[in-house]
């Protein structure tokens, strides 16, 4: 494939001349091969070296990209991989899966204030708790992860794959609330010594309820973790608040992606109007598994009604002796067209909805790329790139 | 098996996309006409389960949307305070003010808290008899582990107190296969099965809560059998497509292309459905849970109308 002149407006044209793109959306809308698919189609066509990290892929994703299913880090994407789908890459593509828990503990390990300090939050309980439950503890650390790779600046470009959130906002608030909880009126009260808990008269009814309902002993060691938590807190609202500066940095921007369906184009349209709110660019909208065009193509549907109308006379006499289906039996094959017919008209009224759909989002962005629906699976890099050069202009 | 209408408390999960909100207001609308009392919640309250009766927003109090359906959606907060002032009857000095602000601690500090407030109120409704069935719209695939398990989470990292002395009824009540079960909604794809198949083996070893069976949605029709599949790659031929141009007056190819996109997209998704059904046949989690297909809807647009359609495919497959 030749390297087109890279046209304003087009998805290749933003990536170009991002450092790192977020790709965000509904659950469900195939968000980690649209991620896999720009960073390769980058790594082709820009050159450099390119990171996609993502949570938690289709195992046959992580094999069309020729990569073991480990969290060791960021792992090559083999040359070979490339060479299979026909392509010759001018970069390098490097992928890498988020691990929760570890990106927790490296980051306890680098706030903490000695190693006793970090071996007895990684020992506690409640820490083992949430750094591998808590669910908005995936949202933190993978903007977190996000920031720790891009200062290290070993990549031209990061694509990230943002972790399922039961909201799509989640995942951007993350900073917001861990930075808020730090500071919280709540982490004071908690972590005042127990007995000089009953003098502030104000704070007595916060201490009896949560002790009614949580128990004194259960209080105290979350207090006695949220002491030694405390220690962080320093760094991670410092980081907090620079991780929240890079998300809304002109280096970012965003790329949301979403099917035709209405909840997914609900909630898309959603996340669009709240991008500028927090500041952040959003720089194209994918829509992902689009019907064909030419499911609308006009008067299609009076010949589909024609042929159905037909079916029996064509039939017969396509299966006449002389006919190009001489042999054939005319019912049969009155069957297939008539089948072809309700099938036709079937698929269109989905495809008219998409189209309503799509007119129904809020705002669209200036850059807006569809991928149409493949009948199979990406199962291999081909099928990435195939996806990649849909999205790319 | 118990018959899936003579359970009290059903969990709709499955992964992102899969119409979780969907299925779950087709069951409960279907329970409705069935006669039973049917109170249907949606946990992550985003507002879907409003658009499928085509009624206003939902709120944390249960309203009759349609006869004998009530919708409501999760608020853990609003839980939390019902249940501290009606049942526990804390007094008045516990009032709203510091209770929020506890209650944001709690479920900031201790993981489950929020979860085991929310699974709560459900369970309290079938506690107290207040509905025949629960339909719950619950979270996706990727966090019901959580809430299901928040029992005994609590259980285990809380030694007393009031949060503690309420997990024991609930556990009854979840552990209990007559009563409760998950439902887990896929589509046939690759990603949705996957997630299926991890999530039953999941809900095995780390819930107490029983499997009531799978919802497979959007099952593509079949077009053609093995004969006519020949037939239509015969009428596929560049003759035959001269003719029919004649007689319907332009191109017929985009025609036959559409039940080529078809084919296609029922073969590659059987091919998912095979690995569901042998994955979940060869029994890896104990009992073969029940399967029930879903036909793909080719709707104009989603609303109640469309609800309707999906209780009625549910009826005719439950039925059958």
């Amino acid at each position: 494939m030749t390297v087109a002149k890279e046209a304003p407006g087009t998805v290749e044209a933003l990536v170009a001349a991002k450092e790192i793109v977020v790709v965000c959306g509904p659950g469900g809308v195939g968000k980690t091969t649209v991620a896999a698919a720009l960073a390769a189609m980058a790594a082709c066509h820009q050159g450099g070296r390119i990171l996609v990290v993502t949570v938690d892929p289709a195992r046959r994703l992580a094999q069309a990209l020729g990569l073991p299913l480990s969290h060791r880090g960021a792992e090559r994407v083999p040359q070979s991989a490339f060479a299979g789908a026909g392509a010759a890459p001018r970069g390098e593509l490097w992928a890498e899966m988020l691990d929760t828990k570890q990106s927790w503990d490296k980051l306890v390990a680098r706030h903490a204030p000695g190693p006793a300090t970090v071996q007895r939050i990684l020992d506690n309980p409640l820490y083992q708790n949430i750094s591998s439950h808590f669910v908005q503890s995936h949202d933190y650390i993978a903007v977190e992860r996000l920031y720790e790779l891009h200062s290290e600046g070993s990549y031209d470009l990061i694509v990230v794959d943002t972790p399922p959130t039961r909201n799509t906002v989640d995942f951007l608030l993350a900073p917001e609330r861990m930075a808020e909880f730090f500071s919280s009126r709540l982490l004071r009260l908690l972590t005042v010594p127990y007995r000089s808990r009953f003098v502030d008269i104000a704070s007595r009814p916060f201490y009896y309820v949560a002790d009614r309902i949580l128990g004194s002993q259960f209080l105290e060691d979350i207090a006695e973790f949220f002491i030694l938590f405390q220690t962080l807190s320093e760094g991670f609202v410092a980081r907090a608040s620079e991780v929240a500066r890079l998300l809304a940095d002109r280096r970012t921007a965003f790329i949301v992606v979403s099917t035709l369906e209405a909840v997914p184009v609900r909630e898309a349209g959603a996340f669009i109007g709240f991008l500028p709110e927090k500041h952040l660019h959003l720089g194209a909208l994918v829509l992902n598994r689009v019907l064909p065009p030419y499911l609308l193509e006009s008067g299609l549907a009076e010949r589909a009604d024609q042929l159905c109308a037909l079916a029996g006379e064509l039939a017969h006499d396509l299966c006449s002796a002389g006919g190009p289906l001489s042999g054939y039996e005319p019912a049969l094959v009155g069957r297939v067209l008539g089948e072809v017919c309700t099938n036709f008209n079937n698929i269109g009224v989905v495809a008219r909805r998409e189209a309503a759909q799509r007119s129904e989002l809020p705002s669209t962005p200036v850059v807006v790329a569809s991928v149409p629906e493949f009948a199979e699976d990406v199962h291999d890099l081909s099928g990435v790139l195939e996806v990649g050069r849909h999205i790319w202009s | 098996m118990p018959d899936l209408f003579d359970r009290k408390l059903l969990f709709v999960t499955g992964k992102g996309g899969v119409g979780k909100t969907t299925v779950s207001a087709g069951l409960a609308l279907l329970a409705a006409s069935k006669g039973k009392r049917t109170l249907v919640c949606e946990l992550d309250a985003k507002g879907d389960l409003a658009s499928s009766f085509e009624t206003t927003p939902t709120r944390f109090e249960e309203r009759e949307v349609l006869p004998n359906l009530w919708a409501m959606s999760m608020d853990a907060e609003a839980s939390l305070r019902q249940y501290l002032l009606l049942q526990l009857r804390l007094p008045r000095m516990a009032g709203i003010g510091p209770l929020a602000r506890t209650f944001d601690f709690v479920a900031s500090a201790a993981p489950g808290v929020r979860e085991i407030v929310s699974v709560g109120k459900l369970c309290w409704e079938v506690r107290e008899h207040h509905y025949d069935l629960v339909v719950v719209d619950a979270v996706s695939s990727g966090h019901i582990i959580g809430q299901l398990a928040a029992p005994q989470a609590i259980n285990h990292l809380v030694q007393v107190g009031l949060v503690r002395q309420q997990t024991g009824w609930m556990l009854d009540i979840l552990s209990d296969p007559v009563i409760s079960g998950v439902l887990i909604v896929a589509t046939p794809e690759e990603m949705p099965v996957t997630e299926t198949l991890e999530l039953v083996g999941r809900l095995a070893t780390e819930t107490t809560v029983g499997l009531a069976g799978v919802v497979v949605n959007r099952v593509l029709p079949e077009l053609f059998g093995a004969r006519e599949e020949q037939v239509f790659e015969a009428v596929c031929d560049p003759h035959v497509m001269e003719y029919l141009r004649g007689a319907v007056g332009g191109q017929p190819e985009p025609l036959l292309d559409a039940a080529r996109l078809m084919v296609k997209m029922r073969r590659s998704r059987a091919a998912h459905l095979e690995r569901l059904r042998e994955a979940l046949a060869s029994g890896q989690a104990g009992k073969v849970p029940a399967l029930i297909y879903l036909p793909y809807l080719f709707l104009r647009s989603y609303g109640l109308r469309s609800t309707r359609q999906i209780a009625g495919a549910l009826s005719a497959e439950l039925e059958n």
